[in-house]
């Protein structure tokens, strides 16, 4: 039998439905199932990414580290979503959000125990690991 | 360098679902342009062909549009920037003239979006983001530009009523546009009454009445050099100045969200070029996809200062009457979003006042006009300026 070559997809387990499977930074899936997020960062020129990234555009290199998120970000803004596009109807209602590290800014979901009025513009939250329902991952702001 | 000229504007009524198929559509607004400037297709020495592809299941329609049309064997190119595809469109035809590789050009911009249900229109218009890393979070542009909105009354005090006025404006014109797929009146008592459709939920804070509606149509400009132009048309509409920009995809790429850097861009940009200032400006059209997009609008183009576009359309400046009409055909909101149609429908709009043949809609006199097309959710900007 010939060898079957093995095919490096992880990164379709993100989120409720994942439209890419495979790139340079299939890793960020690894890192998820053991509980981090994770940006990059280039070695040469000390740029720093969210989302992460394999090439820097800033100098060229493709010299890159992971960094772990931590501490806290300010929240930009968010939006509710009462419908949805398809594939993601069983998740509604639920809010997307940007949060600022400073540094660097991630985009995501607002977890789901959070209501209305515990949701400011401004607010300190921290980035954290979610396993979905349907057994994908991704990660949520939550109140700190 | 001799200037460059638009001698003719069309389009196709804008529908929930068009009776036809691509090519059929796309003659639509060719007719109405050819027409309009009096050419035959051997007038037409290149086309450019504009939409989202994601809609279709015709593979490169630019060679089929090109036969279909009549127009082989002149080249024909292919153009996409989501919904400011036609206004990239006409960019490219004002390059290939300027240049002087081609004469006279046609600028076709379609979009049929009723071959998909409005949630499977929603998902594809989602991964006009980062599909990669927003999109598995479940976005659609509405949620995108409510963050927007969400972050503009913050900073601002905009409030839900100010939007929903511009939803008003936009249903005023609709109502005298004959091609809009609109046409009913819309109140601000509308969106207080919660069991109205008008006020039922979206995205927070957006809301039903907030949102421009998915259409089909065509557009088409036929762009032409100053010789071409002064010889076959009476009322050449000039192009002042062109700006485009782009931006970070991924809103973690962004630092500000009360505007879109796109549009601020690429209005110096097509300012400087046509060496005129936001007051010179006589009618508008602006990339009203949801209402928060207009009143955003209104301060990226300097009509108002940031946090002051409320003021202009609490005061009735952007209507017809007013010190700068914006978007008196009914905009993306009344007329609709047919999003590759949507660019050369507004330039059209603008060449129709210019040429004071707007019915019912025509302001008075205008000498400048500007068109601010937007793709994505600021991906991508463009700020065309006309003149007599």
């Amino acid at each position: 039998m010939g060898n079957v070559k093995e095919v490096d997809d992880r990164f379709k387990k993100f989120g409720t439905v994942s439209f890419t499977s495979i790139t340079k930074t299939n890793d960020f899936i690894k890192y998820l199932e053991e509980g981090k997020i994770m940006g990059t960062r280039c070695n040469d020129c000390e740029q720093v990414f969210f989302p992460p990234r394999s090439d820097c555009h800033q100098c060229l290199a493709d010299n890159m580290e992971w960094f772990e998120v931590s501490g806290t970000g300010k929240l930009v803004t968010f939006s509710k979503l009462e419908y949805a596009p398809i594939g993601f109807q069983e998740d509604v209602p639920y809010c997307i959000a940007l949060l600022d590290y400073g540094d660097y800014k991630i985009f995501g979901r607002i977890a789901d125990e959070l209501s209305d009025d515990d949701i400011k513009i401004g607010m300190e939250m921290k980035t954290a690991v979610n396993k979905l329902p349907n057994g994908q991952l991704n990660y949520v702001f939550q109140k700190v | 360098m001799s200037k460059v000229a638009i001698i003719g504007v069309g389009q196709s009524s804008f529908l929930r679902s068009y009776p036809g198929s691509i090519r059929e559509l796309a003659f639509e607004g060719f007719k109405e342009a050819m027409q309009d400037a009096r050419l035959t297709t051997k007038d037409i020495d290149a086309s450019v062909i504009c939409s989202a592809p994601e809609y279709d299941k015709q593979r490169s329609p630019a060679g089929v549009f090109a036969e279909y049309l009549g127009l082989n064997p002149q080249p024909t190119f292919y153009v996409e920037s989501l919904c400011s595809s036609s206004s990239m469109g006409v960019r490219l035809a004002y390059s290939l003239i300027k240049s002087g590789l081609h004469q006279t050009v046609a600028v076709i911009g379609f979009q049929k979006m009723s071959e998909i249900s409005s949630s499977e229109s929603q998902e594809r218009m989602g991964r006009g983001a980062d599909i990669q890393w927003e999109s598995p979070f479940g976005t659609m542009m509405p949620a995108y530009y409510a963050m927007y909105t969400r972050a503009h009354m913050e900073k601002y005090g905009t409030t839900p009523e100010d939007l929903a006025r511009i939803r008003v404006k936009a249903s005023t014109y609709g109502q005298l546009n004959e091609r809009a797929v609109y046409r009913k009146p819309v109140t601000l008592d509308m969106f207080s009454d919660p069991e109205n459709r008008m006020a039922g939920p979206v995205a927070s804070p957006l809301r039903v009445g907030d949102c421009c509606a998915n259409a089909d149509g065509s557009s088409c400009i036929i762009v032409a050099n100053g010789d071409k132009a002064k010889s076959v048309c009476e009322k050449p509409v000039w192009i002042l100045g062109l700006g485009a920009a782009t931006s970070s995809v991924n809103l973690a790429g962004r630092g500000l969200f009360t505007g879109l850097t796109v549009a601020q861009q690429a209005a110096q940009q097509a300012y400087d070029m046509a060496g005129i200032a936001p007051n010179d400006i006589n009618v508008a059209e602006v990339h009203d996809c949801f209402t928060i997009a207009e009143m955003m609008a209104y301060e990226d183009l300097g009509f108002a200062k940031p946090g002051d576009g409320k003021e202009l359309i609490k005061g009735k400046e952007t209507y017809k009457e007013g010190s700068i009409p914006v978007n008196v055909d009914g905009g993306l909101l009344s007329k609709g979003h047919p999003i590759g149609a949507t660019g050369g429908s507004q330039i059209r709009t603008v060449v129709l006042q210019l040429r004071n043949e707007a019915g019912a809609m025509q302001v008075d006199n205008p000498e400048i006009g500007l068109v601010h097309n937007i793709g994505g959710v600021g991906l991508y900007g463009n700020v065309t300026i006309l003149g007599r």
